[in-house]
């Protein structure tokens, strides 16, 4: 069904941009070759992916768009071979494939056909070429102007603050639960942690080895300041992933959240909540916590990778396809405000100010640890026992070091 | 029969089984037998359209060399079963020692992974079995006892739980108890609390589970218990009823006795499925609640990193489990089926 919708969608915008790609000078003149992408599915990748197969229409090209790209990616890439020639990844999830080694450095194919990238497109690693970034995405503060307005504070700028004008709100009646957040136990609730700890100034493992440092007091400090947060959250908030919350958000029962910067357009257009809502969302940018003054956010990128098995004509049709897609000449009226670009001739747009602002701040990028997927999963499992109050901060910090470290040795990380 | 006719009869089958059943699992057990290599790493400096950063990064060439030496992997015998996020041998014995009483050492076993799925496997397990077999006997008591015309719709309806795909009648469920749902907020109104929740509070949540178990399996307790009353001997019926048995009383003393078979098969199927409950749980989301086996297989492969070795023993662990939960049906059945001498 996606790869039918993609398809169809290239079609489409084979006509929309088939006049920019030739006022762009470098048309597409793919005679060889297969094209075969693998990514997410959200409307920045589609039209990225759109682009792509317009482009490489000459040829065998075809896309598969699907939100569980994670669990078919890996496997499409193993075979030689390889089903996908592309997986478009993020810094978190490129980590699995260069652990299997199944996508290969892109050195000879930049030098070859893609010397208009920016260098800052350029995911490097060893100094080997790994990936092509196209977009930058992080989670920021989601405030409603008018309640705050209403209780006459300032925008919060630290977590801190975002509890003082919680009370607030629920002391004069306006919300009972006036905080949201994608706290769902498993991946959301990790990626919470992520961004508190690294606010805190927290470091993940000691540095250069695999070994978890994270029972300390900033994993302490962290954890407390979730489950503050968690006081002034609607109470099922362990069963709330960025979808229930936006949802939340939209019926008009949260002021203040921390969001991804690629979902506050759906909350800014006119669709799916009332005018009080819509009209008053605005992004501000980056929270901070304690003293630290660290950002607790992460940095994301999303890019392409080129898959280690295929033969060179595929992969330097799948690289200039993609090349081409993640150009300038993907940037349109209807393009521009799907996300914050990386492309020269990105102008930002209202609703990319909050991700823009989290870059300024300085936030840390979501680290790119070969066992990083392996913490995720063992935070993602244990949080909710400290916030349902059924164990010590400290407990549930051994735990989470325990249940990581078990499962990097099965890895092979450590020993 | 003679031999060879019996032999040519189950080869097709036996070859089947051999294939689908018996590799699979012999695959399952050598892979929990053996862990990924050490991973060579390396200090690397990564850049990214957010700067350079120093990091760490698996040497591959170094790495491909040990994994082309062992391509199955290393050998770690029984390591990966007894490690913390399985049996956790270990954590236990430190627990016991270090343990306040009995109380203490329960709280510590119920903070390793395992034992706390097997804590709700098991209590979802022995409250929703026999709960299902009561709920699918009395439906097809009801059910036979409808006029002739209505039995058609009436069978139908009875079916529907069980004919709506589990992920999906879950989800019906978890939208219905949402405190904003048509059942959480009824809750909220009965009990008088605006801040009750059940997708908050783990015993409610467990009941919601072990009701939506009762609710989708109850059907397939039905079907079973119904085809089996169109065969009760209606002249012991009429017999009773001369002798003046209630209705009651016929039930107890006749339909029961007769479906008894059935039941043990019904047990048998139903502790099956109930051990390895998943499906409620994803949608549901009740992670922070209540986990299962499976759903630590699903967890195992879900993540970034998937954990092969992990999620193989864990297979393992749930297969010997249903042969535990399985035997004592098994040799009721068995003892039933040999004639004695």
């Amino acid at each position: 069904m996606t790869m039918m919708k993609s398809l169809v969608m290239g079609t489409a915008m084979a006509v929309l941009t088939s006049t920019t790609a030739m006022a762009a000078g470098h048309g597409c003149d793919i005679s060889e070759g297969r094209v075969n992408i693998v990514g997410n599915e959200f409307p920045a990748i589609q039209s990225v992916a759109a682009a792509a197969l317009e482009c490489a229409s000459g040829v065998e090209a075809e896309s598969n768009l699907t939100a569980d790209h994670q669990k078919i990616n890996l496997a499409g890439m193993q075979g030689n071979p390889a089903e996908y020639t592309s997986a478009i990844v993020a810094n978190s999830s490129i980590v699995a494939l260069i652990n299997e080694d199944v996508v290969r450095p892109l050195d000879d194919l930049v030098a070859m056909y893609g010397q208009d990238i920016p260098a800052r497109q350029l995911i490097t690693i060893d100094g080997k070429v790994m990936a092509v970034a196209f977009m930058a995405n992080a989670q920021h503060l989601v405030y409603r102007k008018d309640v705050l307005e209403q209780i006459g504070m300032d925008v919060p700028t630290s977590y801190e603050e975002v509890l003082a004008a919680a009370e607030k709100i629920r002391a004069e009646g306006i919300m009972e639960n006036p905080v949201g957040g994608a706290y769902a136990a498993g991946w959301n609730l990790a990626e919470e942690f992520v961004n508190m700890y690294l606010g805190t100034g927290g470091q993940f493992f000691e540095p250069g080895t695999a070994n978890v440092s994270i029972n300390n007091a900033q994993g302490v400090e962290a954890l407390e300041m979730m489950k503050a947060l968690t006081e002034y959250m609607n109470p099922d908030y362990l069963t709330h992933d960025s979808n229930a919350t936006s949802a939340e958000w939209e019926a008009g029962n949260v002021a203040l959240m921390n969001m991804w910067g690629s979902r506050t357009g759906p909350l800014m257009d006119t669709e799916g909540s009332e005018e009080v809502v819509y009209s008053n969302t605005v992004a501000g940018g980056p929270l901070t916590v304690g003293d630290s003054g660290n950002a607790a956010s992460t940095l994301w990128w999303d890019g392409w990778t080129i898959a280690k098995n295929i033969s060179d004509e595929d992969a330097a049709a799948t690289f200039q396809a993609l090349a081409h897609a993640t150009s300038p000449a993907l940037l349109n009226d209807e393009t521009m405000e799907q996300a914050v670009w990386l492309m020269d001739g990105f102008e930002p747009q209202p609703l990319n100010e909050g991700v823009l602002a989290t870059v300024a701040a300085g936030a840390n990028p979501y680290p790119m640890l070969p066992f990083m997927g392996l913490l995720h999963t063992s935070l993602g499992d244990n949080i909710a026992d400290y916030l349902q109050g059924n164990e010590s901060a400290e407990q549930t910090l051994a735990d989470i070091e325990a249940a990581y470290t078990a499962a990097a040795k099965e890895q092979g990380f450590l020993q | 029969m003679k031999h060879s006719t019996f032999f040519w009869f189950v080869l097709p089958s036996a070859i089947l089984m051999l294939l689908f059943i018996a590799l699979p699992i012999v695959s399952v057990v050598t892979q929990s037998f053996y862990s990924a290599h050490e991973q060579v790493i390396v200090t690397v400096e990564n850049c990214g359209p957010f700067g350079c950063t120093e990091s760490t990064a698996v040497d591959q060439e170094a790495t491909q060399a040990l994994q082309d030496e062992e391509p199955l992997g290393k050998w770690v015998g029984t390591a990966i079963y007894t490690d913390r996020n399985h049996l956790a041998l270990g954590e236990i014995s430190d627990a016991w020692i270090s343990a306040d009483g009995l109380p203490d050492f329960g709280r510590s076993l119920m903070n390793l992974p395992f034992y706390k799925a097997m804590a709700f496997t098991l209590t979802y397990t022995f409250i929703v079995t026999p709960l299902t077999i009561i709920l699918g006997f009395f439906i097809a008591i009801a059910v036979n006892s409808v006029a002739q015309a209505l039995k058609g719709p009436t069978i139908f309806l009875s079916l529907l739980p069980m004919i709506v795909t589990p992920l999906v009648g879950s989800l019906i469920i978890f939208w219905m108890v949402d405190a904003r749902g048509v059942l959480g907020a009824g809750l909220q109104w009965l009990a008088s609390d605006p801040n009750l929740s059940v997708k908050a509070s783990t015993a409610m949540m467990w009941m919601m589970l072990m009701f939506y178990g009762v609710w989708h399996s109850a059907p397939f307790a039905f079907v079973v218990f119904y085809s089996g009353l169109q065969t009760v001997n209606t002249d012991t019926l009429e017999a009773a009823m001369i002798d003046g048995a209630s209705r009651w009383e016929r039930i107890r003393h006749v339909v029961i006795p007769h479906l008894f078979p059935l039941t043990t098969f019904v047990a048998l199927i139903q502790l099956m499925d109930n051990f390895r409950v998943f499906e409620p749980i994803v949608s549901f989301q009740a992670q922070a609640h209540a986990t299962s086996l499976s759903y630590a297989i699903f967890n195992d492969l879900g993540g970034e990193t998937r954990l092969l070795s992990s999620a193989a023993a864990t297979s393992v662990l749930t297969i010997i489990g249903v042969a535990i939960l399985l035997s004592p049906v098994m040799v009721r059945t068995y003892r039933d089926f040999t004639p004695r001498s």
